[in-house]
Formats: structure tokens, C-alpha cells, sequence
């Protein structure tokens, strides 16, 4: 049997922070939209369901990862789920013991990590086929990744929607809150704004490397 | 001579065994990692709720510095874990283990879901002396001010809450009156914005006073000596 290529990734920087920034969940490959829209209206709630989600994740891609040779191919999105619902159901109780106020605050949506798509995609597309350390490495990344995202909402809307951060009032008394922003449609709007600025951003970068290329072509 | 003719090799089947093994192990462990877990936090989350009810008990019962649990059955009150079922009501002391005043839930519909309240009640003024939002999903910014609204709580400082001359219910039911036009003491003056919550607010406390407040009054004697 002839050998396959090796499609295991060596451990670079770049395992890490492209899931903050090239490859980031929310804001470049647009997985996991529920929770980002709907448990953004505060910041607390943002790094909690953040942290949350990044345990989930790194826990579920490592536990993937050990047993890759093991799941045979037919069972694996079965196998992926019941691990992933079981590390949902630690963090559960987790959250449940460190602070029942923020365990109402998140509501359903602790469940709903089961379903979330980056935790799964991040098992069949990386931790299914990749070395224990760079799924550690690529998986807190991307956990990151989508904190941070979380926390870019979560801090504007809760700045604009009540006035205040991490609960704290930044403004004087007469400052009438923007309602709308800690409601459904705030979070429409500012996710809007957020793709805008990082898709401009890009478009910006690109036309600049073939801005470059032109002129050299033109010189030479 | 022998003609060698490669047969297509037949796609490789993986047997049962393998599969059934890796679910059953997976089960396995998911069920012993859940378990664990959960027999860890138990406790501790267990302590949280008592400290939750312990802070909303305080919080609508000011100068209450310790409580007991009674439950509201058909006969009366009785103490708490004496096998009764029914509706807890906590009675709240001041240091020197007077009766400050009794907290009881209550519970309506309000714009999104069920929203659930604790009031507290003073017996020596008859009067609800303390409300608190203890789970709902209304509206940030709109229909969660009926849990932060310093205008709104300014009504359950004093709102009345007598009973009729047969003790069998409340004198005057707890209403809700637009802002602005509150003109008796058992109305309670609502939130432009947060109507629906307001209402939800009023009929909570009005059903649940007028099931417990009767007891209080047939059972007073048994609060004031439940000091812990």
C-alpha cells in the first residue's frame, strides 16, 4: 500500500492565531452565529458564554484527537456529538456552581453548545485527523477566536444598549441608553458593522498587494 | 497459462464489532465524566440557591437578619420539613428575633414567559414592604424595569395590603394604575414601556397575597415564636 502524504500540520505560530484572525469563527468563516447574536447584550455574558464555548471546544478536539484511530469512520459525527454533549453538561453544572445568576442569564443557549457548528466543524475538519498538540494549540485559537468576537459585540452593545460596562455605569445620569442594542435587532446591527469594517479591511490589504505587484510588473 | 484479471477490491466494510465498541466505550465514559461532575458540584450548587434565597429573602424584608421556612398548607402554616407540601413562605427576624415580616412567591405571565417574584409582606403595618424579580425573560431595557426602576420599587415601600373584615382576602385588590395617576395607597403606579411586565407584577402580587395573607394573619402567632 503506497504511503499517503502526510496531512498532519507541524506546530507553528500560525496554528494559533489564524483562529483569531484569518480563519476567525465568527467574523471570517461566520459559524456559530446563534450564540453570538443572542448572548451578546452584555459583556459578562459575551466572556462567559466565550469561556464556555472555548472549554467545550479544546476539551471535545483533544478527546477527538486521542481516539481518532479508534472511531471507525461510519460512527464518527455520533461519536463527535455524544463527546461534545458530555463536555456541555460539565459546563453546565459548571456555570450552575460558580454563579446561578449568569446560569439564568445564559439560559438555553449552555445546551445549545451541543449544536454549535464550530465545535463540530473543528472535529471533523481538524481534530479527526491532527497530532494532539497542534489540536490543543489550534482548538484555543479558535476558542479564542470566538471570545474575542463575542466580546467585540458584547462590549459595543452593552456601551450603547444600557451605558455601562461589565455592569459598571460609564456615563452620567441624563445618558438615555440606546434600548434597541441589547435587544434581537442591536445585535443584527452591530455584527453588520463589525463584517463591514473586517471585510474592508481585507478588501483594503488585497488591492494594496496588487497595487505592488503592478508596479514592479511596470518597472521590470 | 493464467490470465491475471484485478478484480475491483470490494469496499472495505467495517464490522460491527469496531463500532459498537467505540460507542459503547464513548457512552461509557461521557456517563462517568457527567456523573462525576455532578455529584462534585451538587452541593455547591445547592448552596448557591440557599444563598440566592437567603439575599431575596433580606433584599424585600429590610432589617431581616435571619429566616425560617414555613409552607402553606390547606390547615395553615406548618414548619418546613415536616413532610408538608405546598408553597414555601419565609418568615424574616430582626436581631433580637422579633417578626420582621414574611417573603412569598407569586408568579404570572408577563410579555415573554412566566415571571416569578418574591414579595415581603409586614404584618405590624399590613403593607407589602419589598418586591424582587427572582426569574423572568422580559424585554432588557424595557420590562426588566420592574426590577431596577428606582420609581417603580419606590411602590412597594408602603403599598397597602389590608385584609376585609373576615380575614378571608384582601380588602382592596393590589392594582395597577397608569403612570402618574397613583392615588390610593394599594395601587401601584406603573412604567411607561413596561405595561405588560407592571400588570404581570400586579396580578402576581394580588393572587399570591390574597392565598397567603389570609394564612399569615390565622397563623401569626406560630411566625413570631419560629425564630431560628
Amino acid at each position: 500500500m503506497a504511503d499517503l502524504p502526510n496531512t498532519t500540520e507541524d506546530l507553528t505560530p500560525d496554528t494559533f492565531v489564524r483562529g483569531l484572525w484569518r480563519e476567525n469563527p465568527v467574523f471570517v468563516m461566520l459559524l456559530g452565529m446563534c450564540p453570538v447574536l443572542a448572548v451578546t447584550n452584555s459583556t459578562v455574558n459575551a466572556i462567559a458564554m466565550g469561556l464556555a464555548t472555548t472549554f467545550v471546544l479544546v476539551c471535545s478536539s483533544l478527546l477527538v484527537s486521542l481516539l481518532r484511530h479508534w472511531i471507525p469512520k461510519q460512527v464518527r459525527i455520533a461519536s463527535y456529538i455524544v463527546i461534545i454533549a458530555t463536555f456541555v453538561t460539565i459546563v453546565d453544572y459548571g456555570i450552575q456552581a460558580i454563579s446561578l445568576e449568569l446560569y439564568a442569564a445564559l439560559g438555553a443557549f449552555i445546551q445549545l453548545i451541543v449544536v454549535n457548528c464550530v465545535i463540530l466543524g473543528r472535529a471533523e475538519a481538524y481534530a479527526s485527523k491532527q497530532r494532539l498538540h497542534t489540536t490543543l494549540v489550534n482548538s484555543l485559537g479558535m476558542g479564542f477566536g470566538f471570545t474575542l468576537a463575542l466580546l467585540a459585540l458584547g462590549t459595543v452593545r452593552e456601551i450603547l444598549g444600557s451605558g455601562s460596562i461589565l455592569g459598571m455605569p460609564l456615563f452620567g445620569e441624563s445618558f438615555q441608553p440606546w434600548v434597541v442594542m441589547i435587544l434581537p435587532p442591536g445585535g443584527f446591527f452591530v455584527l453588520g458593522t463589525w463584517l463591514l469594517l473586517f471585510n474592508w479591511l481585507r478588501l483594503r490589504r488585497e488591492r494594496r498587494v496588487l497595487e505592488q505587484a503592478g508596479v514592479a510588473a511596470n518597472a521590470g | 497459462m493464467s490470465v491475471q484479471v484485478d478484480t475491483p477490491a470490494r469496499s472495505e466494510r467495517t464490522p460491527a464489532w469496531p463500532m459498537l465498541r467505540t460507542l459503547a466505550g464513548i457512552a461509557t465514559l461521557s456517563g462517568l465524566l457527567v456523573v462525576l461532575v455532578y455529584q462534585v458540584t451538587k452541593p455547591i450548587i445547592a448552596e448557591n440557591e440557599r444563598i440566592l434565597t437567603e439575599q431575596a429573602v433580606f433584599e424585600v424584608l429590610p432589617e431581616a437578619t435571619s429566616k425560617a421556612d414555613f409552607i402553606l398548607t390547606e390547615q395553615g402554616l406548618v414548619r418546613a420539613g415536616e413532610g408538608a407540601s405546598g408553597v414555601t413562605v419565609y418568615a424574616g427576624y430582626r436581631a433580637d428575633g422579633r417578626l420582621r415580616g414574611v417573603a412569598f412567591p407569586g408568579a404570572a405571565r408577563g410579555y415573554q414567559d412566566l415571571i416569578q417574584f418574591l414579595f415581603g409582606y409586614d404584618p405590624a403595618c399590613e403593607c407589602i414592604v419589598g418586591s424582587k424579580v427572582l426569574r423572568s425573560t422580559e424585554t432588557p431595557g424595557l420590562g426588566d424595569k420592574i426590577d431596577s426602576d428606582p420609581a417603580f420599587l419606590r411602590n412597594f415601600e408602603a403599598l397597602d395590603a389590608r385584609l376585609n373584615a373576615q380575614g378571608t382576602g384582601l380588602a382592596k385588590p393590589i392594582e395597577l394604575v397608569k403612570h402618574g395617576t397613583k392615588s390610593e395607597p394599594w395601587e401601584i403606579d406603573g412604567i411607561s414601556g413596561a405595561t405588560i411586565s407592571g400588570k404581570a407584577v400586579a396580578r402576581a402580587l394580588n393572587d399570591a397575597a390574597q392565598r397567603v395573607l389570609p394564612a399569615i394573619r390565622q397563623d401569626l402567632a406560630i411566625l413570631s415564636d419560629g425564630a431560628p
